[in-house]
């Protein structure tokens, strides 16, 4: 049958990078930035909202998404790409619990979307999807938070950032984070580390929390309103105190 | 072939899928047979398999076994004998197939079709393990093999096991058989002597049994099995799958349970 593409796009260079992977990777660099952050017995996703056109519906331009009742996901890139790899988790996440009549653990979820992003990368006719994901969940009442990217490679993390200026969130969050935190703090520390990036402030952050008994919480932007003016407040004490003469 | 294997579906978006999944299929799904080359090959089948009048390849399910759960663990017991017709081909044959140090799998029905589908599920299991850095639980290994058999339905395969291990839920027990059913349950007998391994089960069966006891309970099912079934005898094979794992307890002859028994007073009825 040739009725499949034989050829394939994603090919080595001489020196034995990849580059349409490459390339898929610049793309994710362009999209809005998401930051994942596991506290002691929370996790929580951060993701920049691009501001909403006058005439558009807020409502529709979701960027973190349900994958199962214990597993939520964010990602950074092409929209349209992420939104294929969503469908395809979610099928599985549900075969998963009809075949092993349990549900999926956030490992072997991870695992199977690098194992799409990585089969498009070693195929005919097709291109690398052009997505990185954020992966949190629970297993056995343990948070956990996973990565992907284009290229197929997953791992996990303690905080991560991906998108636009990830690099310098990376950064912040290296500096800034501290192990076993209460939900109060890793809640803080997501926010902080979204405003090192998103000028425009709370109207443009969305926040999902995820805590031990499997719930996930979309915080309503009042609430984020009130965490940013402390973060705010916090940082003018910092600027005072600094400013007083020592003694 | 109806591919049931809902972990590695055939996903026919694009060239890309089918032609991954041919080289996946062969290494990792159903073992594929040669099936009659026809649009229905059930159909076609139909007079050679169990469900004709008949049929020319009837295999009945020559055999006694068992299975409980209770306080301490399962206990699995089996007898040992092989018949092809009124021929007994062997006394000395093994009944429990052990699928992996903490799952069993019993065998009734086609010898065959027991031992090849048991050993294909113990490969699943064990790619399991490797991939997901955990055990299977029973509840996946047995639909794994109901799937595997399901895809079979209709063209002759004689199975009728329990799949009996500890997992992390505890104790757990499951009937699976060519047709595709798969039953959880708390005791099980299945084979041409099973009605009268009931008998002795029920009457004797209590949950917190101490494990001597439920022994002595499952081979005294097996014994009076093979006494009255004609194609159950040989060897009683009695294990024990307790939290980290299984183990043999005995092996004995049913000519000398039969005398260990006829010394015994019998049990008050009342």
């Amino acid at each position: 049958m040739a009725s499949g593409y034989d050829r394939a796009l994603t090919v080595f260079s001489p020196d034995g990078h990849l580059f349409q992977v490459e390339y898929a990777l610049e793309a994710v660099k362009k999209g809005t930035c998401a930051v994942g952050v596991r506290g002691k017995d929370v996790v929580v996703l951060g993701v920049e909202k691009k501001s909403v056109l006058k005439l558009q519906d807020p409502r529709t331009v979701r960027k973190i998404c349900m994958l199962d009742d214990h597993i939520c996901m964010a990602s950074a890139g092409l929209t349209a790409d992420a939104r294929v790899l969503i469908d395809k988790a979610r099928v599985e996440c549900q075969s998963h619990r009809l075949v092993v009549e349990d549900p999926v653990f956030v490992e072997y979820i991870t695992r199977y979307i690098a194992g799409i992003q990585q089969k498009y990368t070693q195929s005919g006719g097709v291109r690398p999807y052009g997505v990185s994901t954020l992966i949190m969940g629970f297993d056995y009442g343990k948070p956990k938070l996973f990565q992907t990217d284009p290229s197929g490679i997953f791992s996990e993390w303690k905080a991560t950032s991906i998108g636009r200026s990830s690099k310098t969130i990376k950064e912040f969050l290296e500096k800034n984070y501290v192990e076993d935190m209460s939900k109060e703090d890793t809640i803080k520390l997501t926010i902080k580390s979204l405003l090192e990036v998103v000028q425009t402030g709370a109207k443009n952050i969305e926040i999902a929390v995820m805590t031990n008994d499997n719930v996930t919480k979309f915080m309503d932007s009042q609430e984020i309103e009130n965490i940013v003016s402390e973060i705010e407040k916090e940082k003018e004490e910092e600027a005072t105190k600094k400013k007083q003469p020592r003694h | 072939m109806i591919n049931l294997d809902f972990l590695n579906p055939v996903e026919d978006n694009n060239g890309l899928e089918t032609e991954v999944n041919k080289e996946y299929l062969e290494n990792l799904n159903v073992p594929t047979f040669d099936i009659p080359l026809c649009n229905n090959p059930i159909e076609f089948l139909k007079h050679q398999t169990e469900a004709a009048e008949k049929c020319r390849l009837s295999i009945v399910h020559g055999t006694t076994t068992l299975a409980f759960k209770f306080k301490h663990g399962v206990i699995v017991c089996v007898d040992s004998r092989a018949t092809a017709g009124s021929y007994i081909a062997s006394q000395t044959v093994k009944k429990v197939i052990e699928i992996n140090p903490y799952l069993l799998g019993t065998m009734a029905g086609g010898a065959a079709d027991c031992s090849y589908w048991e050993r294909e599920l113990g490969r699943r299991c064990r790619l399991y393990e490797l991939r997901n850095k955990e055990r299977i639980s029973v509840a996946a290994a047995s639909k794994l093999l109901c799937n595997m058999v399901y895809s079979y339905k209709g063209m002759g395969l004689s199975m009728g096991t329990m799949i009996c291990g500890w997992d992390k839920k505890g104790p757990g027990l499951y009937y699976v058989d060519n047709d595709g059913t798969r039953l959880e349950g708390d005791l099980f007998s299945v084979g041409s002597g099973s009605t009268f391994a009931y008998g002795i089960l029920d009457s004797g069966f209590k949950y917190d049994m101490t494990p001597e006891e439920a022994y002595d309970l499952g081979q005294r099912a097996i014994y009076h099995a093979t006494f009255r079934d004609a194609a159950s005898g040989g060897i009683v094979s009695c294990y024990h799958v307790k939290q980290d794992g299984w183990t043999l307890i005995s092996r004995t002859n049913v000519k000398d349970l039969h005398y260990k028994y006829a010394e015994q007073p019998k049990a008050p009825l009342v």
